[in-house]
């Protein structure tokens, strides 16, 4: 699992790129810390994503607590549609502002 | 850094193995919680037995058929009956698991232990094998571990006072999965969210949900006699992991997470207002007679867990092959966890217990004075403010319908109140002074506990709908592939002069007078309505009265139903309506104190002159009265239920001056006149008398003149 990291403006987009699961949640969670600063905004951008398992979805709650414990704003951009689904099924979405496109993403953050 | 963050990072001193078994690293391990949980570098395991020899871990990776290994517990990680290990390096996503069991196969000693199998832990908190519902092939159920730490926020049991629910009882897969429920995730705990709205809506404030533990839908061979379509085990009356949610009642079981999407939906339901009651099965587990399989508690202790006969037989006090010996010590303390488990963990509002009368029964299956598990439960502190409801009887010929020890505690499902509405309602004789102790509380069977010991119903998933109930006199269970012989045959219905649909515009106008007539006396009757759902929108299984086995249009609620009968959705959504906004209809105890200086007493009983009841038998008239004098004013509701083939001019109590008699309902009028607006009745006419239609039901309401 790769994490690029970018700014655009006041917004760090944040890719994940490979596989989130219980064997690669420690340490993309550890790297997300370092990454989401305080009091910013931030725009997760899942599409390179290629398998998130429900360790993933724990990752991303878990950075969802840490940026509204720390006043940054979290959303996510261009879910997988399974892992759309599942989060929609289980509720974790509506903890998200969520968009299709990392553009869209970046308008509802600012 | 923070110190609670700092203190999180301490690595434990016993998170390290001590040694190798088959090849994995391992330690003994924590006796509680029994289960399997997640620590540290690893998964706790923890199973108990009394009775046998060995114990066996066998784990396997994700969905693979066959084991990666095999973990003998060595006798020393054992302590008294408890066989615990951690196992080091596991990855409780990827792990499944069971045990082996060794020990004697005796059954004349009660001793059934068959090593050949792998068991399910009786404490997994998932399982898997039947993510899908109904899908493929099926496989061995296996046990996992999940996460427990879903997000509640502030959410909380609502703890509603009993009086003020109104429980509906439904079939999670039934409820959406039919295509016009038009739900994203049709058929599950999900899809049951997306209907809030519309239970909110019809004033429901408690939704009692069949079996949600995890079931074989599979296990039943027959099919229909005439199509040859497969039976299922629908309703799901056969529980096999009494801790792990039903993963086919899951959209997202695929990822494991439908712990989560089930907590997900108590939280919504909560939000709405609605709480949350699990139908348990406590009377038998799905391993069946001596024929049925070996998939748990038979090979890990078949003594302690069933009710044995003296020569090693199961007693079948539930119809299904085996019964819980619920007061075996052991066997308590499983229901307790397993109970405790759910209201903490899950939220849950309130249990109702199936065939709860074999939870009176002793391990030989006598009837106890003071059974062990019915007392502990009562008095439980996790437990303290959940309901406990009792379904007070069972398939041994025990019925303790206001016998049920409740330690002033438990509630039942009243099934005496159900068959005096039906009697009254095809015209019984007698009828009508039985039903006016019914719609009391039944004070008769429950004592100082009434009325909130009596869970009124008139249907429920047992037996017809109430649909069916006025257009059916006998069952027509062929379809379910025995013969017609399955299902209740004392059903109180009176088919209204033709068997099933008919144009016949008398009968039709009957019908839905009748549905009525039961939908008004069962919400404006002193107790716990509940209703069955769908029979608000006037929902049909064409006469079959036991439809546990179809999973088809006959069992789905069809949600056009709701607006072909947009009529009587109406008429059920005013009366609970109604309802709520009457405390004279909601007593919590019969003696309330501080009455004052009221109008009328708490309830008085009518005839055709008022103040003169007539109990005689061949009367089909009864009128009551019902009375609350609290700080926000009187509250007076009056209820003439006819059940005679001719109407009735009733004479009406006086009102004091400036006070009138409003009209609420009348169930001989057409809609929408049958019912108004709760707040906008109409004043009646004539404040004397009202005639009340034949086989119909008119409430009444005093307001001050001015309103």
């Amino acid at each position: 699992m790769q994490l690029q990291k970018r700014t655009f403006g006041d917004v760090t987009v944040i890719t994940l790129d490979g596989i989130l699961d219980s064997g690669t949640a420690q340490a993309v969670q550890a790297d997300l810390e370092h990454l989401i600063p305080d009091q910013g905004r931030v725009l997760l951008d899942l599409g390179k994503m290629s398998y998130m398992s429900s360790a993933g979805l724990r990752v991303m709650l878990l950075a969802y607590r840490r940026a509204l414990a720390s006043g940054a704003r979290l959303a996510l951009a261009r879910l997988p549609a399974d892992v759309r689904e599942v989060m929609t099924a289980t509720g974790f979405l509506d903890f998200f502002a969520v968009s299709d496109t990392v553009e869209e993403g970046l308008e509802a953050l600012v | 850094m923070s110190e609670t963050e700092h203190a999180a990072e301490i690595t434990r001193i016993d998170a390290y193995p001590t040694g190798l078994i088959s090849g994995y690293p391992v330690r003994a391990g924590r006796v509680l919680p029994f289960g399997a949980s997640a620590v540290p570098g690893g998964v706790n395991f923890s199973v108990y037995t009394n009775n046998a020899t060995a114990i066996v871990l066998v784990l396997f990776r994700r969905g693979e058929p066959d084991p990666v290994a095999e973990l003998p517990f060595p006798q020393s990680f054992r302590i008294g009956g408890v066989y615990s290990m951690t196992v080091f390096g596991l990855d409780p996503e990827t792990t499944e698991y069971g045990y082996r069991a060794e020990g004697p196969y005796r059954p004349a000693d009660g001793h059934r232990f068959d090593p050949r199998a792998v068991l399910v832990d009786p404490y997994a908190k998932l399982l898997t094998g039947r993510e899908s519902w109904g899908g493929g092939e099926p496989r061995p159920y296996r046990s996992a571990v999940g996460y427990d730490d879903f997000d509640w926020e502030d959410d909380r049991p609502l703890r509603l006072p009993p009086e003020d629910l109104i429980i509906y009882e439904l079939h999670v897969r039934g409820f959406t999965q039919h295509p016009s429920s038009a739900v994203r995730h049709p058929g599950t705990f999900a899809g049951l969210i997306e209907k809030t709205g519309y239970l909110r809506d019809l004033g429901i404030n408690c939704v009692e949900l069949m079996p949600v533990f995890e079931f074989d839908e599979l296990d039943n061979p027959r099919h229909d006699p005439d199509s040859g379509a497969r039976r299922y085990n629908f309703w799901g009356y056969n529980p096999i992991g009494f801790f792990a949610p039903k993963a086919g009642y899951a959209a997202s079981a695929r990822y494991r997470t439908q712990a989560d999407e089930f907590k997900n939906m108590v939280k919504q339901l909560h939000r709405a207002g609605i709480e949350v009651i699990l139908d348990v099965v406590f009377n038998h587990t799905g391993e069946g007679g001596e024929q049925g399989p070996t998939l748990s508690f038979r090979g890990l202790d078949n003594g302690t867990y069933y009710m044995l006969t003296p020569d090693g037989g199961y007693y079948n006090f539930t119809g299904t092959g085996n019964t819980l010996n619920c007061n075996h010590p052991v066997v308590r303390g499983f229901i307790i966890d397993c109970l405790r488990y759910w209201a903490s963990e899950y939220h849950i509002d309130g249990f109702r217990f199936d065939l709860a009368a074999v939870l009176g029964r002793a391990p030989d299956g006598s009837v106890l004075a003071n059974p062990p598990v019915l007392e502990s439960l009562a008095h439980d502190p996790v437990l303290r403010d959940c309901k406990l409801i009792a379904e007070a009887w069972d398939a041994g010929g025990l019925y303790q319908v206001g016998g049920f020890n409740d330690y002033l505690r438990w509630s039942e499902w009243n099934g005496r109140y159900r068959d005096a509405v039906r009697r009254f309602l095809k015209g019984d004789f007698g009828a009508a002074s039985e039903l006016a102790v019914r719609v009391t509380g039944s004070p008769d069977l429950y004592g100082p506990q009434a009325p909130v010991a009596s869970v009124n119903f008139v249907t429920a998933h047992d037996g017809f709908t109430l649909a069916d109930l006025v257009s059916y006199n006998d069952k027509h269970n062929a379809a379910n592939g025995e013969d017609n012989r399955d299902g209740e045959n004392q059903n109180n219905s009176w088919n209204c002069g033709a068997e099933g649909p008919t144009d016949d515009p008398e009968i039709v106008s009957l019908r839905r007078r009748q549905v009525r007539n039961a939908l008004l006396l069962l919400l404006c009757s002193w107790g716990i309505p509940m209703l069955l759902g769908g029979d608000e929108a006037g929902r049909t299984q064409y006469g079959n009265n036991n439809p546990y086995c179809h999973d088809d249009p006959l069992t789905w609620l069809d949600w056009d139903l709701a607006t072909e009968h947009a009529g009587l959705t109406r008429f059920v959504r005013c009366a609970i309506a109604f309802r709520r906004a009457h405390p004279a209809l909601r007593r919590p105890r019969h003696r309330v104190t501080g009455q004052g200086s009221g109008w009328f007493p708490a309830v008085s009983w009518h005839g055709t002159r008022a103040w003169a009841p007539d109990w005689a038998v061949h009367n089909r008239l009864l009128a009551t009265m019902f009375y609350v004098r609290e700080q926000a004013g009187h509250d007076c509701v009056y209820l003439a239920a006819n059940a005679y083939w001719e109407p009735l001019t009733v004479e009406l109590p006086v009102l004091p001056d400036g006070v009138i008699w409003h009209r609420f309902a009348d169930t001989a009028a057409a809609p929408p006149g049958d019912v108004a607006e709760p707040g906008q009745e109409p004043p009646i006419d004539d404040q004397a008398r009202i005639r009340v239609g034949e086989r119909s039901v008119v409430a009444l309401v005093a307001h001050h003149s001015s309103f």
